[in-house]
């Protein structure tokens, strides 16, 4: 009996070490990552850096369009995709009924959500650049990028409404509140810091994507700054990706700097996503 | 429950707007300045140029938008077919089959050559052997028929070591690929498969900087910005006419037509119905005046004086007859 006792004992022990040094592992991993982007970036970030048109100089080079581009982008993909998102995730979830359809539209849904992104590119291309004819605007790369985060928006809303419990619906239902009343004035409120958790995600993989847009046509070198969503447009990982690629150094070290804001960009959405979070699961109460 | 989920979705909205900084408009400037749009697309090879003739343009006419998108040169040619673009740029020829495409959508055009390239074959500095290549050997090494079996430097020289060879270069895509193969295995896209392709040369530089028995090839600035990792091997042609034995690619050999046949033009393909506008023919002309000092400037080999006097020649023709036409 003890022996059986012991052996269980240092397979725990095994196990807890084997999670330890995985994590380690990781955290490494990203650490050396962070710190010698840091190192060789950081210096080349000034206020220049944001405000200067592209050059053939690194020195004088700056992300100021792929920057605006990339904000742009941002803002109208969500503007897209959240509202289209979380009301197919509402429809899905508490109106839609669960037969046969709903079925194949579930898994087509989760397929989606893995196809790759290039094959959106290809996609967009024909139909919002050619057919719809909207070129190669910010219009038709937020419209790429927002059917490609549909499926997750979608997806992080099931989830976060299939979490409320079934009581607060039947105790709404019950003081004679319709489906609309029940849903908007308990179901989403109780689901939204998961909802706002899978928007934000979402929108942080969107603003890191680059193969979709430079089918679509992106640009490099532009020097119109984004006015409408009309306008052509350049991203920063276009951009990163194309320093790198350059023979000269100072471009790498431009590269690394553009790397560093953007990582700021998706940090700072991450660090909106858990505050939101925090702050909803504490007002939600019953 | 007292809040709304709208006011709740907006503020994540406006979240995201104040995430990055705004930026301000640029400032009006007034008299009688060209104004409009010019359209570019094609190859990364001669983006830096282009890059850099359009930076100096902007303080010349800077009421004229000038963008440049990166679909690579055949990308960037079925753009210029469907005369989706005013130039394209292209690191090698047009092919005919993008010829046909262009006519069946009535687009004609001029090229015009704006820079050459020296592909530089590069080994290890620990690589004491190998200090040149003939051209044979070269299509004995990389031809498809070598897949497998052409793997040790003594196959390839019998006094050279028993050791492995390991061969890098520029992914199947790359316009810099299919000229190799074009000069060397004497077919275009036709080359062994064994090799480490990568679509960014500095992956490429990394891989022959840190293996004694590699041997790659890629653009000319790669090797010029890291000569200090890279020992380049000088090709020799078997044509004495072009130079004796083999010679090491630089400005002059390239220059000079000695470098054979790793050296290659670089072009821009002009709309015929672009090249009507004022502002096209004006950013054309400011491309071939400045064009010898700026590629020299990002890594390319400028167009010798008689070279850039025709290029200026084909230019002025070709736009002296769409006037004529009209």
């Amino acid at each position: 009996m003890s022996k059986r006792f012991d052996i269980n004992r240092t397979k725990d022990k095994l196990f807890r070490y084997f999670g330890v040094a995985c994590t380690i592992f990781g955290l490494v991993m990203l650490a050396i990552f962070l710190i010698s982007v840091l190192i060789e970036g950081l210096p080349r970030i000034d206020w220049g850096f944001f405000t200067s048109l592209p050059s053939r100089k690194p020195e004088n080079a700056g992300i100021l369009i792929p920057l605006l581009g990339t904000t742009w982008i941002m803002v109208l993909t969500s503007l897209i995709a959240i509202p289209f998102g979380v009301a197919s995730g509402i429809y899905l979830e508490e109106y839609g009924k669960k037969n046969r359809l709903a079925t194949i539209i579930e898994i087509n849904i989760t397929n989606l959500a893995g196809v790759p992104s290039i094959i959106y590119g290809l996609l967009a291309l024909e139909v919002f650049v050619r057919l719809f004819g909207l070129g190669k605007s910010l219009l038709a790369g937020s419209l790429t990028l927002a059917l490609l985060i549909l499926p997750i928006i979608i997806v992080a809303t099931r989830e976060a409404i299939r979490a409320v419990p079934k009581t607060i619906r039947e105790a709404s239902y019950a003081l004679g509140a319709t489906k609309w009343q029940t849903t908007w004035h308990q179901v989403l409120p109780a689901s939204s810091g998961g909802i706002v958790t899978g928007v934000i995600l979402a929108i942080s993989r969107a603003i890191g994507e680059t193969a979709p847009l430079i089918v679509i046509g992106a640009m490099l070198y532009t020097t119109t700054i984004p006015t409408s969503p009309m306008d052509d447009f350049a991203i920063l990982p276009i951009q990163i990706f194309n320093w790198l690629s350059r023979p000269q150094h100072g471009f790498i070290i431009n590269a690394t700097a553009a790397i560093i804001v953007l990582l700021a960009i998706t940090f700072i959405l991450n660090g909106i996503a858990i505050y939101l979070r925090n702050r909803w699961q504490k007002k939600v109460k019953w | 429950m007292q809040f709304s989920f709208l006011s709740a979705m907006t503020s994540v909205l406006v979240a995201i707007l104040l995430t990055a900084c705004g930026g301000q408009g640029s400032g009006d400037q007034s008299g009688d300045q060209l104004q409009g749009d010019i359209k570019i697309d094609g190859s990364s090879t001669v983006y830096p140029i282009t890059e850099a003739v359009a930076e100096e343009y902007r303080s010349v006419e800077p009421k004229v938008k000038i963008s440049v998108a990166l679909s690579g040169t055949g990308g960037g040619f079925k753009k210029f077919g469907r005369a989706e673009i005013d130039i394209n740029d292209a690191s090698r020829a047009i092919k005919e089959k993008e010829v046909e495409l262009a006519k069946s959508n009535g687009v004609e055009f001029v090229e015009l050559t704006v820079a050459f390239d020296g592909m530089a074959v590069v080994v290890n500095p620990q690589n004491d052997w190998c200090t040149d290549m003939t051209v044979e050997e070269l299509k004995m090494l990389w031809s498809p028929e070598a897949q497998g079996k052409i793997v040790r430097w003594n196959q390839i020289r019998p006094e050279w070591p028993d050791e492995e060879v390991h061969l890098f270069g520029p992914g199947v895509e790359s316009g810099t690929y299919d000229y190799f193969t074009e000069a060397i295995v004497g077919k275009s896209h036709s080359s062994r498969g064994d090799f480490t392709a990568s679509e960014d040369d500095n992956v490429l530089v990394q891989g022959v900087a840190s293996d004694k028995n590699a041997l790659g090839f890629f653009g000319l600035a790669y090797y010029e910005e890291n000569a200090d990792k890279l020992k380049v091997i000088g090709i020799d042609d078997g044509n004495d006419e072009n130079g004796t034995g083999p010679i090491k690619p630089s400005l002059e050999t390239v220059k000079n037509k000695t470098y054979a046949p790793l050296g290659r033009p670089l072009f821009i393909y002009v709309n015929s119905e672009a090249g009507k506008r004022p502002e096209v023919q004006s950013f054309v002309s400011f491309y071939l005046d400045n064009m010898n000092d700026l590629s020299a400037e990002v890594g390319f080999i400028p167009l010798s004086d008689t070279e850039t006097q025709n290029v200026k020649t084909i230019w002025t023709t070709f736009v002296e007859g769409l006037s004529a036409s009209e």
